[in-house]
Formats: structure tokens, sequence, C-alpha cells
């Protein structure tokens, strides 16, 4: 049983390998899989008019952070810095080491009705989140009956 | 030996977007009303005491709430987040808005001169040992 980047309580863990075995039964899953526990965590949502997602990064290098969205296919990149000792640091323990340090990158497909052109992304307190605009046309229309 | 090192009273639950369709959200919501994330941790000891890191990700200062309780320590938080109206939610890997992890500090740390950065998300605790815990090294006598 993989560990979760914010392990829970046992039943929203019972909850969540309930909704995973629903989808292990997909018949046709997509090429890139089920993304489960990569660096950062993402919540993906969406209104009307928009798509948003919430990346949870805490502590990443501004500079290193890249978000490029090409052919549909939006990837977020980066660096984080680990914060633990030089390997022979005299008297230096380190008793925990939870929290991913590295380089990351996590990718996602955005729909169809996606426009590449409105794109915007805003960091902070750690939460990177990014909404794209949904094309005008693809929006839904009423049509009025003379 | 009750110690407030920050205090706030966050306590309100977290806000979601409403939709008819998060009613059902709202009685899981409340099944789960105690259920809290666990954040994960670095913890690095030196001579001059322990350095906690623990990731946060969406917790400003004001809802940040330490608490040292004899030898417990006691982070809880919320992050908050800028939902927009008639968001619906399609892949959730973070689904709650609170975090909460305790530990239990060992006597010779000194949890009055605990300090406590919050920059990015990222909670940095410096946890100094006491004065009378600094290393004293022992003569080994080889009979």
């Amino acid at each position: 049983m993989y560990r979760s980047l914010y392990p829970r309580d046992m039943l929203a863990e019972i909850d969540r390998l309930q909704r995973d075995m629903q989808q292990a039964f997909d018949l046709s899953p997509t090429i890139r899989g089920i993304a489960r526990n990569g660096f950062p965590a993402l919540n993906v949502g969406g209104t009307p008019s928009t798509i948003e997602i919430y990346a949870f990064a805490p502590g990443i290098d501004p500079s290193s952070l890249e978000v490029n969205l090409e052919r549909g296919l939006l990837s977020i990149s980066g660096e984080r810095r680990s914060v633990l000792p030089e390997k022979d640091a005299k008297k230096t323990t380190v008793h925990i080491n939870e929290r991913f340090d590295g380089r990351f990158r996590r990718v996602l497909t955005l729909p169809d009705d996606a426009d590449p052109e409105a794109v915007d992304a805003r960091l902070r307190d750690g939460v990177l989140h990014i909404t794209v605009q949904r094309r005008a046309s693809a929006q839904p229309r009423r049509i009025s009956v003379q | 030996m009750n110690q407030d090192i920050q205090t706030t009273q966050g306590g309100q639950s977290p806000s979601r977007a409403t939709g008819a369709a998060s009613r059902a959200e709202a009685q899981q919501r409340a099944r789960y009303s105690e259920a809290t994330l666990t954040p994960p941790v670095d913890v690095i000891e030196d001579t001059q005491g322990i350095t906690l890191y623990a990731d946060l990700p969406g917790v400003s200062r004001d809802k940040l709430n330490l608490q040292v309780e004899a030898d417990t320590l006691i982070i809880e938080a919320e992050s908050g987040l800028a939902l927009p109206e008639g968001l619906t939610s399609q892949h959730t890997e973070v689904g709650l808005a609170r975090f909460r992890r305790v530990f239990t500090l060992s006597k010779e740390l000194d949890a009055d001169k605990v300090t406590a950065e919050l920059t990015q998300g990222v909670l940095k605790l410096s946890i100094p040992k006491a004065d009378h815990a600094q290393p004293r090294r022992i003569q080994v006598n080889v009979a």
C-alpha cells in the first residue's frame, strides 16, 4: 500500500481506496495512467468558463518553477532544494525525512475547449493556482426559436 | 504549562464552493469534520537543537496555530484557497483544508524558546536545547 503525500485518517483512506478500485476497472485508462502521489499534489476542477488547477508546492524556488502549455498538455516543473545538511556534517542527525526534494515534473492533459492564450498562474503560500479559460466558442449558447 | 506561541482562532469549517451537487460532500464533511491532513516533516538535530520543517501549503500566518503543552508540540493549520464560483472537482489529491500534527518533545529541549517562520507554505521551527543540556563529553576510562 503506497504512502500518500498527505496521509489522513483511516475512514478517508478507505473511501479513497474504493474510488481508486473503481478507476482500476476502467477498460481503457489513459496512457499516462492514474495520477497518484507525485509532487506537487494536484487538485483539478472546473467552472463553466474555466479550468482550475491547484498545485500544492510549498517551499519551491520560484525561479526554477516552469508552467508550460503545449498542444493541450500542461506541465508543471521545477526544483525544491533539500533542507538536509551535507552528508559529512558533524554532529548533525536527520531524524525524519518525509518531505520531497529534488526536481519534479507533473503533466496533465487539458480538455479540448481550453484556450492556451488565456492562462493565468499565481503562486501564494506554496499553492500554485492555474486558471485556464475555456474557449468562448465552446461555451453553451442558447439558440432562440423563432 | 500551556503556551501559545502564535495565537489564531481559525476554527471555522473550511469554505468550499457551493453547488447542488456538493450536498453529498457536505454530509461527508460532517462525517469527517475532525479529519485533518498530516503534513510531511523533516526533522534535523544538531548541537544547538532541533529544526523542524513542515509542508503547509496554502497556510498563511493567521491560520497557523502552534501550541506547546507540557512536552507536547501541536501544529494545527488551515489552508485558504481562492475557490471560484461554481467550482466542481474533477481530481482531488488534497481533499481537506486542515492540517494537524503532534510531537512529543524530550526533556532537554527548551519549549519556551521555540521560534517559528512561515514562508511560502513551509513552517520552520527551531527548538533549542536547554542550556543545562549542552553536550558534555564523558571521559572513558580504560581499565
